[in-house]
């Protein structure tokens, strides 16, 4: 395997990893659970954006056929990462969770 | 009954059953095929009626826009998690809706979600008014405008064929 495309998919892991990383640290430090679900849906998209095209070169190189099958885990992660944060955001405001007091604006009742 | 449904569904089916398996082998084609045929057929109930695509060039330029806009929502986010999480100043926002089509609602919604600093939070029964969560905000009222003008509306143009 050349040099250049071990850069390319490392570059690329690395990446991956740090919008992961930074999407589990927004758990951690957003202040209230309706910021939080912002991580979830957000940054973590470009993470596992950058693995997936990391192994699909990687793949596609060493098997000498193109390997698409991974942009289906992108395909089903936008499908799924709305619905659920929807969900979640609507069970919290059902059990009435504690809000961070700058929010402006009102959550249903 | 019709014999085919939804032909478009059929062909997606198909593409997804190939990707699936990573390959364009005859037999893999035939049993994508099959399988995109039965599967309508027997869901046929449960799935939501798709308005037509008037215009086809226009919603390929909108998904663009849409790749570029959810890769800037992950640096705007990145930046703001790294930043000071105390200094946000989060928001719920109503905005009124003129979608009806309960489809493309469900593609509105999963954009607002996906993109800059917002996720959708609920639905009026009626289908009538969105709440959104903004993550950090001056101005709530600018979101809902540019969530309206930015997607909302090029969405409708897209689907909408007889307003052209």
């Amino acid at each position: 395997m050349p040099f250049w495309i071990e850069l390319i998919v490392s570059l690329l892991l690395i990446l991956g990893s740090v919008f992961a990383l930074i999407g589990a640290l927004g758990l951690y430090r957003l202040p209230d659970f309706f910021t939080r679900l912002h991580g979830p849906t957000k940054a973590t998209t470009l993470g596992v954006g950058s693995i997936v095209i990391a192994s699909m070169v990687f793949f596609s190189w060493r098997n000498g056929t193109p390997s698409l099958h991974e942009l289906l885990i992108t395909i089903f992660l936008f499908f799924t990462a709305p619905v659920s944060a929807h969900m979640m955001a609507k069970a919290a405001m059902q059990q009435k969770l504690p809000l961070n007091d700058k929010t402006q604006g009102k959550p249903w009742e | 009954m019709k014999i085919l449904p939804h032909p478009l569904l059929t062909i997606f089916l198909t593409l997804l059953w190939l990707l699936l398996n990573n390959t364009v082998a005859f037999g893999q084609l035939l049993l994508g095929l099959f399988l995109g045929w039965v599967i309508p057929l027997l869901a046929g109930r449960f799935l939501l009626k798709v308005p037509p695509v008037c215009k086809p060039f226009k919603l390929c330029l909108f998904l663009l826009l849409i790749l570029y806009d959810i890769v800037v929502a992950n640096l705007h986010v990145a930046r703001l998690v790294l930043g000071s999480p105390r200094k946000l100043r989060p928001a719920f926002v109503e905005v009124p809706m003129d979608i009806e089509d309960e489809f493309i609602l469900t593609i509105l919604t999963s954009i607002a979600s996906l993109t800059p600093g917002t996720v959708s939070a609920g639905l009026s029964t009626d289908h009538r008014t969105l709440l959104l969560h903004v993550l950090d905000t001056d101005k709530p009222q600018d979101v809902a405008e540019e969530l309206k003008t930015r997607y909302e509306a090029p969405l409708l143009e897209i689907f909408r064929c007889s307003s052209t």
